[in-house]
């Protein structure tokens, strides 16, 4: 992993958005930092409402209207959050592709998947009719979507959810480009066909030299696809590190409940290790640390200071005042 | 939180009729098709043709990908949906025939709970009626249904003062789903169908549910029928298990012998389909690729042949029996190699 002269391609700091209503304010993502390098996979992993996902969507800035969004966002050097109308659509779907989860609600029902992969093409690489449908072809059987050319003509709702959801893939790459954000894109899928698109997405990486932000709440596809790993609960991330570190020696307790609470081969007679208590209100988050609540680990500071990210070895990182005494 | 059981264990439940050998569910043949608008004689084979048993006191796992029949096959248990041929034995009875068990009263004794924890609770309702509703419908006095529904809370983990009063969307998806498994046996049934009770909750909040789930089913001497797609948790919650694929039983056999020694070539693929969670052993390559069929239009003799890699002439041409069912901890599988005398040529050797 060199390339340390290189800046990286996202850079995020202190990163919030909040979501103002008139009734309340929710506060979906807290002053987080992170960042990615090219031709790297990081898996954003959290649970239901921890702001993985509008991490994720601030990066192309793909928020809805009552968004308040302050910090910093640069892709590829630039500065995502201060672009013009005119900047941000060369952007999304140029430097920056994304692949939605519900592969069904991301394809317009009333085109063909051809017309909707040239259309992209066409408008960020100027080209006749003809170049893009060619262009189209080459992406389908890139993704691995077999007899591709009869498929080019077809409807979202005549392709199985597996090749729709790679046909959304070969649209994202139509471009070229140099980050590709994936949203749970498996979730909706079935688990033999769950596993064929993570193996895609892992080979087109890698071939095509991308850098990669993937969201999930599944620890073991994140196991599967990720490089680097970003633990989020209640809008902050608490731990960073290498995949493989992370999930075999977790320093946040989160994280290591989370590990714990997951069923993967447990004594069947034994109860599983559960995260007692649910994860707070977005609207109304504790003061401290907002994992305090249900931890094991908590002190009488933790109820009142935010913990400051620590770094125990490289590229490690952990929010937490209480860590494991062999790493202290 | 304090759990008195509702009924000892030891002691044999009155309403057992059958005694301990006779299974508690018999699904023989149970058939629905769903016809397709639009499209004359077309229709979707959702169970076509499937048979099991479900002991006493057991957890009998069902898994399967989408569209594979197993959430209409749960509605088809408590008639829910009515099949269109096939038979249910309620402890040595019929259901719904002269003679046998009407589906109200069985209903009493079989209850369900489904996937999504908000659509299935009334919005405008607070939860303790929700639960009380069951039992006040089955004949107990308003009063007596309430106790109930406080009791049952309890046991549930959730405080009846404090919850009890609440509509469901000021509920958690964890609190609701607790909610609808107390809604679920505040009638006293022996058994429960749990239709992918887990699967929309939050990793740390599905442990606590499967955790309630296993202390409910001792304490209340309950029988599972838990249906899921995720087979770390059938493996960790199941007796036994049986695997699905487009409308019919590929394998069936004790939770063990499923996971460690899979017969069924599919059974095989949706094992080796899980993530490693290692991510020094990742999978490189799919155990079988392209999607499950559309099951409008199955394909002939053997529905996973389209996907197979041992798939031969034979398994075109003829459905594969499940095999014969051979005592308590008999393990089948519906596949040609399987049978010696089916003509496969790799029968009896795989």
């Amino acid at each position: 992993m060199d390339g340390s002269a290189d800046p990286p391609l996202v850079e995020v700091s202190d990163l919030s958005v909040e979501f103002v209503s008139r009734e309340a304010t929710v506060h979906a993502v807290n002053s987080i930092s992170f960042a990615a390098r090219r031709g790297e996979v990081l898996c954003i992993l959290g649970e239901s409402g921890s702001g993985k996902s509008v991490t994720l969507r601030s990066l192309i800035r793909l928020l809805p209207r009552n968004a308040r969004v302050d910090g910093s966002v640069r892709v590829n050097g630039r500065d995502v959050l201060a672009m013009g109308a005119r900047e941000l659509r060369d952007l999304r779907g140029g430097l920056v592709a994304m692949v939605f989860q519900e592969p069904m609600t991301a394809l317009d029902p009333v085109y063909t998947i051809g017309q909707q992969i040239s259309e992209t093409v066409r408008r960020h690489i100027a080209g006749d009719r003809q170049a893009a449908r060619e262009r189209a072809l080459e992406l389908l059987e890139l993704v691995g979507i077999p007899s591709a050319g009869r498929r080019l003509d077809a409807y979202p709702h005549e392709l199985s959810g597996g090749l729709r959801q790679r046909a959304i893939i070969a649209m994202a790459l139509s471009c070229n480009p140099q980050l590709l954000l994936a949203d749970e894109p498996t979730t909706a899928l079935d688990a033999t066909v769950q596993v064929q698109v993570l193996i895609l997405l892992r080979r087109l990486q890698r071939e095509l030299g991308m850098g990669m932000i993937f969201v999930t709440h599944d620890l073991g596809v994140a196991a599967e696809i990720a490089d680097t790993i970003a633990v989020m609960y209640a809008g902050r991330i608490v731990e960073t590190g290498p995949v493989a570190q992370v999930l075999s020696d977790p320093l946040h307790p989160y994280t290591a409940g989370l590990l714990a609470s997951t069923v993967h081969g447990q004594h069947r007679d034994r109860d599983i290790d559960a995260i007692p208590g649910s994860p707070p209100d977005m609207r109304r988050l504790p003061q401290g640390c907002s994992f305090a609540p249900r931890c094991t680990r908590r002190s009488a500071a933790c109820r009142t200071i935010v913990p400051e990210p620590r770094f125990p070895s490289p590229g490690r990182m952990v929010s937490c005042l209480n860590l494991p005494v062999r790493v202290e | 939180m304090a759990l008195a059981p509702l009924l000892d264990p030891l002691v044999i439940d009155p309403r057992d009729r059958g005694g301990p050998a006779q299974p508690l569910l018999i699904a023989r043949e149970l058939r629905k098709h769903f016809p397709v608008k639009g499209a004359r004689g077309k229709s979707v084979q959702a169970v076509d043709g499937v048979s099991f048993t479900v002991r006493k006191g057991e957890t009998l796992g069902i898994v399967g990908e989408s569209g594979c029949g197993k959430s209409t096959l749960a509605r088809l248990l408590l008639h829910l949906v009515v099949p269109d041929d096939g038979e249910l034995v309620f402890d040595g009875e019929a259901v719904g025939t002269s003679g046998g068990i009407a589906i109200n009263a069985l209903r009493r004794q079989v209850q369900i709970v489904f996937q999504d924890s908000y659509s299935s609770l009334n919005p405008r309702m607070p939860v303790r009626d929700s639960v009380a509703f069951g039992p006040f419908i089955q004949g107990r006095k308003k009063a007596e249904a309430r106790d109930i529904a406080r009791d049952i809370l309890a046991k549930v983990g959730l405080d009846a003062d404090l919850f009890g009063p609440r509509y469901p969307h000021e509920l958690s998806g964890g609190q609701k789903q607790r909610v609808n498994i107390a809604r679920a046996l505040a009638t006293g049934p022996r058994m429960v169908i749990l239709d992918e009770p887990v699967s929309a909750l939050d990793k740390s909040v599905e442990a606590q549910v499967l955790n309630l789930l296993r202390a409910l089913k001792r304490q209340l001497n309950l029988t599972y029928v838990f249906i899921s797609h995720d087979l770390n948790v059938v493996r960790y919650i199941s007796d036994r298990v049986l695997v699905m694929y487009l409308g019919r039983v590929v394998e069936l056999g004790p939770v063990e012998m499923i996971f460690d020694r899979p017969l069924h070539p599919y059974t095989r693929a949706l094992l080796a389909s899980r993530p490693s969670m290692d991510p020094a052993r990742r999978i490189e390559e799919p155990p079988i690729i392209g999607d499950p069929p559309n099951p409008i239009d199955p394909p002939s003799g053997c529905r996973f042949r389209t996907r197979c890699p041992f798939a031969e002439p034979v398994c075109e041409s003829t459905a594969p029996p499940l095999g014969e069912w051979l005592g308590m901890t008999s393990h089948i599988a519906a596949c040609h190699m399987q049978d010696p005398g089916s003509g496969h040529s790799r029968a009896g050797r795989a």
